[in-house]
């Protein structure tokens, strides 16, 4: 009897042991500890999300032009009016113009009340590129909902702003990939062949390396041809973005190989005769690819950057295609942001984006090494 | 040692051959050249010009010859400092602008450096003194923020706020209006210090917040050394035992970022000195590039990267003066 209640004790004992994580899980469980980082990693989903469902949750697109209100304000969306509590909705506009200054003037229009329509049937777009619908997540059926004031061509600002992250948020995306593909296969190669490959390699990398980078993204730029359709342009924005930067993830790749040839388990692995493309698709790569996606997702915030200044320059993305650059050259000079201080908006965005992305990348950094303190 | 800087400088002549040779193949990529621009502007005005005259300009200019024809008559000069003319200017010397301009570049980066540094490290040094306080976590996200922020995005919110609030004039450029073209005197100082303190500011922010965010990594891994917990052990001050032992030894990677730093400092400026409206090498390969002035924005560029490799050479060599560990061989 006495032996059976051990027995059962020891089973316990072992069940209630802590179990043997996988790498993956050490990982995803040093990257939650990581507050900063679990923010940001929500905050970029949400990102994603508000760009993919974009024509969806804008109000209007962005061939939708209202000359008769140019830069107007921002209006609040309110739920109380004097008789209290009512459905949402924004106060109109009054335009007048000064008559000194010839500049557009819009107050509060209390008289016109704007309730806002819940999946509103507005302008046709195309949802997500794939089918036409005219259904917004809101919209107002008479009067105007500019929710962040609209810019210099009475296009709304908070539409341009969604639909303008789509183009910025996709060439961050794109640019780091680029470079990751190139890097990891040079870096691969250089590592893993050695000698005069290695060598020749390692000169190129110098070479970009030695050149400045905002000169080089602007040069780039310049030289991209005039009369290019603004898809072309894109794509080649995304080639100058990930022009200079995998060398970087080259150089780590290469170090990391270099290190990893040397385990026992790439021994084990030629001593079974792997050839050595397996070697380095299943024990070489695998290991790398951690470090390669932080390095990676550390290079998005300058992406954005990079992006935002060329366009900001008027070197970048063209009409009719915007992106979060494109639209703070309104923004260019005191006077505009002076007197329309809403087309700085943009910058917010900038802003919060480079934020939650340096975020995310400091957390999966420290989360790619799950073994160390 | 000699013959280290020696070597280094000897690899550095053929990888400026191919820079040389790969900028220009970039600067002759977008279709057309500077007199296309020049007659469409020109146009653009009302006026015409004879087929006689494009023809006497295309020919002074050398635009019609080939590529490699146009290379050499680049390169050639390049020991003599002639670097060719600028077409916008009115055809001077490429070097007479860049001797104009790169002083001032150079200026803002030198004082930039000098900000960051003086600013950086001894809120790095408080920053891993004191680990997990509130101002630790204040200036951590601080930091953040500063790497988050676009310079030319802070160089316009500088602008606003120092134009609205404060009432301070037009803060674009380095003098006021009557000092462009005055001859040096120290009331232009005193107006340039005015007005040099924007573009610090708006280039420092960034670079303070990594040398805060570096000096503290590297002082906390130093202080966990055990020579410190020796240092402490026989009794010496606290202050001694931090700012003789630790922050000493935490100093060679600030050292070294710095040197790489200030050429990057130079080309980083591009873009805030175009906002800003400074009399840098920024706005002036900025108007090259759109105007096709290839042998002008051939030389700026190219400058940049001699900069660069310059600027890495010599932080190579006062790392191995700061730590006698390294070694050149």
């Amino acid at each position: 009897m006495k032996t059976e209640t051990t027995n059962y004790n020891v089973i316990d004992e072992i069940e209630e042991s802590p179990q043997i994580l996988s790498r993956r899980q050490l990982m995803w469980r040093k990257f939650k500890r990581n507050k900063l980082g679990v923010i940001g990693g929500i905050v970029v989903i949400l990102f994603y999300l508000m760009v993919i469902f974009g024509g969806f949750i804008s109000p209007y697109t962005l061939e939708q032009k209202d000359y008769s209100h140019i830069t107007a304000p921002p209006r609040m969306i309110h739920i109380f009016d004097e008789d209290g509590l009512t459905a949402p909705f924004v106060y109109g506009y009054k335009a007048s113009m000064d008559p000194e200054t010839l500049q557009r003037m819009y107050e509060l229009d209390k008289n016109q009340k704007c309730y806002i329509d819940f999946l509103h049937k507005g302008e046709e777009y195309k949802f997500m590129g794939l089918f036409k619908t005219n259904l917004h997540l809101f919209g107002v059926n008479e009067g105007q909902i500019y929710l962040l004031g609209t810019d210099e061509n009475g296009g709304d600002l908070l539409t341009h702003i969604i639909l303008g992250g789509r183009v910025s948020l996709s060439i961050s995306l794109l640019g780091p990939l680029i470079s990751l593909i190139i890097g990891s296969i040079l870096g691969t190669v250089s590592g893993y062949v050695g000698g005069v490959v290695d060598n020749i390699i390692q000169r190129v990398i110098e070479f970009f390396k030695s050149f400045p980078r905002i000169p080089l993204w602007l040069t780039l730029a310049a030289a991209l041809p005039a009369h290019w359709s603004s898809l072309r342009i894109y794509i080649g924005i995304v080639v100058i973005l990930a022009f200079l930067g995998w060398t970087g993830l080259a150089r780590m790749v290469r170090g990391k190989i270099m290190s990893l040839r040397e385990e026992d388990f790439v021994a084990a692995a030629v001593a079974s005769g792997s050839t050595g493309w397996w070697i380095v698709r299943k024990h070489l790569i695998p290991n790398a690819m951690s470090q390669l996606i932080v390095s990676a997702t550390l290079s998005i915030p300058s992406m954005i950057l990079g992006e935002a200044s060329l366009s900001f320059l008027g070197l970048g993305i063209r009409a009719p295609m915007t992106s979060w650059g494109v639209l703070l050259q309104e923004a260019q000079n005191v006077r505009s942001i002076a007197l329309h201080p809403w087309l700085f908006t943009p910058a917010l965005f900038i802003i919060v984006a480079i934020l939650v992305f340096n975020f995310l990348g400091d957390g999966l950094r420290d989360a790619a090494d799950p073994f160390s303190s | 040692m000699f013959n280290y800087i020696l070597r280094r400088i000897v690899v550095m002549i053929p990888v400026l051959i191919f820079i040389s040779m790969f900028i220009f193949f970039i600067i002759q990529l977008p279709p057309g050249n500077y007199l296309d621009s020049y007659v469409a502007l020109v146009s653009s005005q009302g006026e015409t010009i004879s087929g006689e005259r494009v023809a006497k300009l295309e020919k002074r200019y050398g635009l019609n010859q080939p590529v490699y024809v146009k290379y050499w008559k680049w390169v050639k000069g390049f020991i003599f400092l002639d670097f060719g003319n600028s077409f916008q200017y009115d055809n001077a010397s490429v070097w007479s602008i860049i001797k104009e301009y790169i002083g001032f570049s150079i200026l803002i980066a030198g004082s930039t450096q000098i900000f960051m540094i003086v600013v950086g490290i001894p809120i790095g040094i408080y920053s891993a003194t004191h680990q997990y306080s509130f101002g630790d976590y204040f200036w951590t996200v601080l930091g953040f923020i500063g790497l988050s922020i676009p310079n030319f995005m802070l160089a316009l919110i500088l602008m606003y706020v120092g134009y609205f609030v404060f009432g301070l004039p037009s803060l674009g450029g380095l003098f006021s209006e009557q000092y462009v073209t005055a001859p040096w005197s120290i009331a232009k100082f005193i107006d340039l210090l005015e007005h040099l303190w924007i573009p610090v500011v708006v280039l420092g922010t960034s670079g303070t917040a990594s040398v805060i965010r570096t000096m503290r990594a590297n002082l906390l891994d130093v202080l966990n050394m055990q020579y410190i917990s020796t240092a402490r052990a026989k009794g010496l001050k606290e202050n001694v035992v931090i700012y003789k032992h630790a922050v000493r030894n935490a100093l060679h990677v600030i050292i070294m970022w710095a040197g790489m730093r200030l050429p990057q400092l130079i080309s980083g400026s591009t873009v805030v000195s175009i906002v800003l409206s400074l009399p840098t090498l920024g706005p002036i390969i900025y108007s090259a590039l759109k105007s096709q002035d290839m042998y002008l924005a051939g030389t700026v560029l190219l400058f940049q990267c001699i900069l660069l490799l310059v600027g890495n050479l010599i932080a190579d060599i006062v790392l191995g003066f700061v730590d006698p560990r390294i070694q050149y061989n």
